[in-house]
Parts: C-alpha cells; sequence; structure tokens
C-alpha cells in the first residue's frame, strides 16, 4: 500500500524539508517516493503544503488529494484539509497551534504540542522534525531505527550543526505521550 | 608594384550597396584591419537586419546573420563559447539604436570583449527611406514628411554619448567617413577597436557617421556637404570612452 | 548506481551538464527558475558558462551565436518567456542550429497564472515562430525521464541540426522523485563543419543564415530541412503504452497528467472497466502510428490534457476521425484528480458499471 501523505503549515515551518525526511526515508529500503510542494506566493508566508508518496507500486499523481496521513502544523491547513482526508485517515496535528479537535470521528488523531515542546527545549524551528517524531511512533512511515541514517541524507554537510538539534526534535516527539 | 589591392578578408563580389553609398568605405576598412592585424581566420561576424544585411557576403571571415536587433546578444553567445575568437557585429541605426536597444546597452553593461560598428546614417536605408531613431529634428523622412517633430517623434538618440555612460564600455569613438581625413581617423578608430578585442580589451563601440544618398534624395557629393553640415553639429566626432586613457580628457 | 532526490528543474540541469552542455543562458522565470539557479551554481564548477541575460529575446539569441559556435548549448524558460524566444527559435530552426530549449508551462494567455499548464502544445508543435519549421518536441512525466530525455535531446539537435525542445510544467518542474544520474549510450554524431568558429585561414568560410532572398533557393532549404523531418517522423517517435492490449477505452495523455491518468486507469480497472493510457513521448513527432493501430479495438478515446484541447486534435488525426475522442481538459493551472478522469472514463463505458 502506498502512503499519501500531506504536510500543511505556514511558510518557514520546515513543511517542505518534513517532506523531504519522509521521501528519504522511504529512499531507505528502496520505495517509489514522490514529493511536491506547493509553489509560488505561498512561498512568501501564506499557507505551503507538500504532497508525499511513499509505496512498494510506481508512483502515477504525485498529488496528495485524499491523505491517508495528514500533518497539520496550523489552523488554516487542518479546515482546508480535514474534509478530504482519507478514511480513518492519521491526523498529526501541532495542538500548540490548533486549539481545536478533529471534527470527524472517523480519523485517528495524534495531538502534539510541538511548536511549545521546541520552544521549551531550545529547539526553535524544529517543530517539524518533533511532529515527524510522533508520526515515526505512530505509523509505519518511518522506521525510528532510520532516523539517523535519514538525517545524514536530509541534512547537508554545510548544516552539520544542526544535525544534533534534529535529532533531538525527532526523539522528542517520538517519545512524546499526551 | 602593386600600390593598390582588395584586402583579403574582403570578398571578391559586387556590392548590392547603391551609388554613393558609405557602407562600401566601411566594409574596407573593417576588411583592411582584419588582414594588418592578421586576424581573418579567427573572427566571426555578425551581420544585422538592414541594409548590411547581406554583409555575410562581403567579408571572407565566418558569418552569422542575426534577427533585428540582435546582434550584440548573438556576438555574446559566439564570444562566450570561442573566448579567443574575435568577434564584431556590423549594425545600422534601426538595427542598434531602435530595436535592438536593449541587446547593445546590455552588452556594454557587461564589458562583452566584442568590436561593435555602428552605421549612423539618419534614416533607415532598406525599407527605403524611413525615420529613424537617429534621424535630425526636422529632418524629411518617407514617415516624418513635414520634418522630424520632436512633439511627436521625439529626440535622436547618441548612441556614443550613451554607450561611453556605461561603466562596461571600454571605448567608444564616433568617427566620419566623408572626407580622406576622416576616412583615415575612421580607421584609426577601427583599428583600435579590434586591437583592443584582441587585448582581451571590450567592450569597444565605434559609431561611423554616414551617407545614404538615395533615401536622402542627395547627389553623393551634396549627401556628404548635408553630413558634414547638419549632422555633425548634432553628431559631434572624437573619443567619447577610452579606458586605455583614462586620465586622458575626453569630448 | 545510487539514487538521489531531485527536484524536476534541477535534474534537467545536471542532465544537461552530463550531455556535454557547457553555455546557458537564461532569464528567470516561474515555475523554471531552479534550471537557472542550478545552472548559476553548478557551471563554474565544470568550467561552464551560466550567463543570466536581460530578457528571453536576448538569450535565445545568445544561444544561437553559441550554437553557431558549435558548442551544445541550452536555454529554459516558462510559457511567457519562450513567447518572447518565439523569433529567435524561427531563426535557429531556418539556420540549421541544433540546442535545446526548456518550457516548464505555466496556465495562460498572457501574464497567466504560475501553475501547471500545458497550453503551449500548439505553440511547441505548430507555431513556435513565424515560418515553415518544426522543432522535435519531447515530454517526460517523470524525474528520471527528464534525465534521460534531456540527454537525447543534446542528440537529437545534433544529428538532425535542429532545435529541440523539452516540453514540461510545473507539477515535473518542482516535484522530487529519486533518480539515477546515469548517462545514455554515446550516439554517433555528425562533425559540426558548419560551424561559425572561424577559418584559420584553412577552409572557405561559414555562413549561418536564414535568409534566402530567391523564392526558389529559399524553398530549396525548405524542402531539405522538411527531408529532415520526414526521417525524423519515420525513426523517432516515442511512447509509452500502458495496459493498451485490452482497452476498451483509451486514455491520451502526456507529462503530469499521464501519471493522474494511470490512477484513473487502476480505479476503473478495479471497477471492471478496460482502461489504458497511450502516452506520447515525443510529441513533434507525434506518435501517430501506434494510435491508428488500437482504432479497430477500442471504442473510445479519451484525450487528458491540461488545457482547452490542443493535443486531441493530433490524437484525432492520428486515428482518421474513426473513433469518438472526448476531451478531459483543465486549463488555467488547474490539475485533473484521478477521480474526474474515472468519471469520463466510466462515462464513456456508457455509465457506471453494477
Amino acid at each position: 500500500m502506498n502512503h499519501n501523505i500531506l504536510l500543511a503549515g505556514f511558510g518557514g515551518q520546515g513543511i517542505l524539508f518534513a517532506g523531504k525526511f519522509l521521501a528519504y526515508s522511504g529512499m531507505l529500503h528502496d520505495k517509489f517516493v514522490s514529493w511536491l510542494p506547493s509553489y509560488g506566493p505561498a512561498m512568501r508566508g501564506g499557507t505551503a503544503n507538500c504532497s508525499v508518496i511513499i509505496g512498494n507500486t510506481p508512483i502515477g499523481s504525485p498529488i496528495v488529494n485524499k491523505p491517508d496521513i495528514l500533518i497539520a502544523m496550523n489552523l488554516p491547513s487542518l479546515d482546508k484539509y480535514e474534509p478530504e482526508c482519507a478514511p480513518n485517515a492519521l491526523v498529526i496535528l501541532d495542538s500548540s497551534l490548533i486549539g481545536r479537535s478533529l471534527v470527524r470521528t472517523d480519523l485517528s488523531g495524534c495531538y502534539i504540542p510541538a511548536t511549545a515542546l521546541a520552544d521549551e527545549n531550545g529547539l526553535k524551528g524544529m517543530a517539524n522534525m518533533i511532529m515527524l517524531g510522533k508520526l515515526t511512533a505512530a505509523s509505519s512511515v518511518c522506521a525510528a531505527d532510520d532516523i539517523e541514517a535519514v538525517l545524514k541524507k536530509t541534512v547537508p554537510e554545510r548544516k552539520k550543526e544542526l544535525f544534533e538539534a534534529n535529532f533531538k526534535a525527532l526523539r522528542l516527539g517520538y517519545e512524546y505521550r499526551s | 608594384m602593386i600600390v593598390f589591392e582588395r584586402p583579403k578578408a574582403l570578398s571578391d563580389v559586387a556590392t548590392h550597396y547603391c551609388p554613393g553609398c558609405t557602407h562600401g568605405i566601411i566594409h574596407r576598412l573593417v576588411a583592411e584591419i582584419m588582414d594588418e592585424l592578421d586576424i581573418c581566420g579567427k573572427t566571426v561576424g555578425i551581420a544585422p537586419v538592414g541594409c548590411a544585411v547581406l554583409a555575410y557576403d562581403y567579408f571572407e571571415c565566418d558569418m552569422i546573420e542575426a534577427p533585428h536587433g540582435r546582434a550584440p546578444a548573438v556576438a555574446t553567445g559566439v564570444k562566450r563559447a570561442l573566448p579567443d575568437s574575435c568577434v564584431f557585429t556590423y549594425q545600422g541605426d534601426g538595427d542598434l539604436a531602435a530595436i535592438g536597444m536593449g541587446e547593445i546597452i546590455h552588452a556594454a553593461a557587461r564589458g562583452e570583449k566584442i568590436t561593435v560598428i555602428f552605421v549612423n546614417n539618419a534614416i533607415y536605408g532598406m525599407t527605403g527611406g524611413q525615420m529613424a531613431p537617429t534621424t535630425l529634428p526636422g529632418q524629411v523622412t518617407e514617415t516624418s514628411p513635414y520634418g522630424r517633430n520632436t512633439d511627436i517623434s521625439g529626440y535622436p538618440i547618441k548612441v556614443c554619448e550613451l554607450l561611453a555612460g556605461i561603466d562596461g564600455t571600454y571605448y567608444a569613438e564616433r568617427v566620419a567617413v566623408d572626407s580622406v581625413k576622416n576616412v583615415l581617423q575612421a580607421k584609426k578608430a577601427l583599428k583600435k577597436a579590434f586591437s583592443n578585442q584582441c587585448q582581451g580589451l571590450g567592450f569597444n563601440v565605434v559609431e561611423v557617421v554616414s551617407s545614404c544618398p538615395t533615401n536622402w534624395g542627395l547627389s553623393s557629393s551634396k549627401a556628404l556637404e548635408w553630413l558634414r553640415e547638419s549632422m555633425l553639429p548634432y553628431y559631434p566626432l572624437g573619443v567619447y570612452r577610452d579606458m586605455g586613457k583614462k586620465d586622458e580628457a575626453t569630448v | 548506481m545510487e539514487k538521489v532526490l531531485m527536484k524536476g528543474n534541477e535534474a534537467l540541469a545536471e542532465a544537461a551538464i552530463m550531455a556535454g552542455c557547457r553555455h546557458f543562458f537564461g532569464y528567470p522565470i516561474t515555475p523554471q527558475t531552479e534550471v537557472a539557479a542550478y545552472m548559476s551554481k553548478r557551471m563554474p564548477e565544470v568550467n561552464g558558462l551560466y550567463l543570466q541575460a536581460e530578457s528571453e529575446i536576448a538569450s535565445i539569441n545568445m544561444v544561437l551565436g553559441a550554437a553557431s559556435a558549435g558548442v551544445r548549448v541550452m536555454t529554459s524558460s516558462s510559457s511567457p518567456g519562450i513567447s518572447l524566444m518565439g523569433e529567435g527559435i524561427s531563426y535557429m530552426a531556418g539556420c540549421d542550429l541544433p540546442a535545446v530549449i526548456v518550457n516548464i508551462q505555466r496556465g495562460g494567455p498572457g501574464l497567466g497564472g504560475i501553475q501547471p499548464a500545458q497550453s503551449d502544445y500548439f505553440q511547441a508543435t505548430r507555431a513556435c515562430g513565424h515560418g515553415d519549421f518544426h522543432l522535435m518536441v519531447l515530454a517526460p512525466n517523470s524525474i528520471q525521464e527528464i534525465v534521460d530525455l534531456t540527454q537525447r535531446a543534446f542528440n537529437l539537435a545534433d544529428i538532425y541540426r535542429t532545435p529541440v525542445m523539452i516540453l514540461g510544467d510545473g507539477i515535473l518542474g518542482q516535484m522530487m522523485e529519486p533518480v539515477t544520474l546515469e548517462r545514455i549510450p554515446e550516439a554517433e554524431l555528425p562533425e559540426k563543419s558548419w560551424a561559425t568558429t572561424g577559418t584559420s585561414g584553412k577552409r572557405r568560410k561559414n555562413i549561418t543564415t536564414s535568409l534566402w532572398l530567391q523564392p526558389d533557393k529559399l524553398e530549396k532549404s525548405n524542402f531539405a530541412r522538411f527531408e529532415r523531418y520526414a526521417l525524423i517522423q519515420q525513426k523517432e517517435p516515442l511512447w509509452e503504452e500502458y495496459l493498451t492490449e485490452d482497452a476498451d477505452i483509451v486514455l491520451v495523455a502526456y507529462g503530469a497528467v499521464s501519471r493522474i491518468c494511470k490512477n484513473a486507469i487502476i480505479a476503473a480497472r478495479e471497477k471492471g472497466v478496460k482502461a489504458g493510457l497511450l502516452r506520447p513521448i515525443t510529441l513533434w513527432p507525434f506518435p501517430s502510428r501506434p494510435l491508428l493501430e488500437l482504432v479497430d479495438r477500442v471504442k473510445t478515446f479519451i484525450c487528458a490534457e491540461m488545457s482547452m484541447g490542443q493535443m486531441i486534435e493530433d490524437v484525432r488525426a492520428a486515428i482518421a476521425y474513426r473513433k469518438p475522442v472526448t476531451l478531459c481538459g483543465h486549463t488555467g493551472g488547474v490539475v485533473h484528480t484521478p477521480e474526474e478522469i474515472l468519471a469520463q472514463i466510466e462515462a464513456a463505458n456508457g455509465g457506471t458499471q453494477p
């Protein structure tokens, strides 16, 4: 089965980078992978989203219209994409920025105050990775054991100092229990 | 002893230019310079759209016929691909100063190591005598039958002055080919514009004030008189920029 | 060889470098700007040149000059920029100059939008400029195919002495997929004895021109070019067929839309509707023959494209108007969903299956 993942939030929250991380986690196991960002004015502070598909069969459309995993990092994104989710989809949402629960009862929700956790732990700007840590715990998209290898692929050599912080953020999300 | 012969870089064909037209003189000067500098074998010339569109038939070096006004961009492509070559454009006033103004300004701004020969005869020749960007105020042409009205059509563009104001320009001089003395000076300027390029220096432009007896409706000699009396006061001859002689006063 | 995750625009640029392209002239425009950005970073590392021109008009003429000088050269743009290049492209075709021109299409007409579109099909395959000429037009639908076809484009340009266009869209330009940056097999290429590189005093001069004032000479020059075009039409059409063997309904789509069609076809087959896809990879030459070969066994064709119906004319002509062809179209940057294509397949099949 293919994972159809939609990551959505504000520009600047690291939505595209988080998507890239997931794409690499799929590549690590030789899966079919695609990554498609929204582009244009969305890059400049508006809403940004990113479609990631990981699977065992060749990928047709790279656009995720009906996500079975939604990572929502702000309220407008949840408002927009909750109704679009596939039945029984997994929704991971940043509860420090989204002040409501899921409306649909078929969805499984994971509420994690990622932005607050990031700020408290000196990981400002890494709420995206905390969300991914939570996703790792809550689904089979990415194995916990792969995190280090995937981070090595995604964090460029010249930003090596960010590796530790990213790793910490992922672990924080992975271990978070509400 | 042969005292006068065809430059090797000039093709042995009859040109299509009108009687009394000064393109022939300028072609010959360019060819003589290619011979004297022994650069014909490494030169690529770019012909314009306009009277000189067939210039590729008249020079013995490799030639490209460019879209209207785009010769400086084509020259840029050639020179960047072949940095050791010598590249010149040969353009008229419509080609360079109207439709191709963007390309010439930016080629100058980039300091392209090329040589631009700009032939200014204040009129569109090939299409039969219409107003050019360099047509003088009051000058009668087919499309300014009451004389160029600056209220409607604005003012002529002084190309040398314009390009001399650009940091990337290395050398800019305006010459004329109306007299033996001026032709000799024109050759000096053109030779410098080619020599500079051969030494890796550019951008080089030589504006040649030229005549068009056919479309001016004058005899050859009257045309040269008109050039002297009407054009030269508006387009003064001289060096407008020479980065090789930074300290010397320019015009 | 290791797979790397790359954006379509960047993979295209790298593939051009792999093909030996060391000269790139361009002007920024969304959604192809990454091609230029990648080139500006990468070219100096391989002793190549990235030059940002003052306009698309200047870019294409720099390409003309460099191509005439005999080097492999490329430019890239998006729809409005390609319109500006039309003049230069026509001259290049008339001068028989090889080069690669990339159009990552966006919605139009006019300034249009910046979201994906396929509404430059007519422009690419019919009239990228004035006069009697064609471009070869390649339309990849994956990042791997971008890498392969970009390299192939340079070979085709050199072999047939023609500008070759790579026609993509915003989705392909922006999406990432794993790719292997592998060289395609080397092709036998003709020598560029026509190039204006300077005579070195060793040969007669070369002239690059598209001007022929005598009608008979211009006609002769065009005839010669169309003889090459005939060869291209005979030898170079590329296409992919997906589940067409038993298909009652065949979709025709290229580029990103062809991928969405595959989702719809899988869904249709799950519902018992035999649908398939013929995907033109070369848009010019258009793969007419394989379409014609399907015509007897297929009930109906659906042409899915992000335009108001442009490729559909080639599809209808290819099958000699013998079966119905309906359009599943979107325009302005709106992208098809698999569901709506599925609905059209079901409608074509005579309503929803039980």
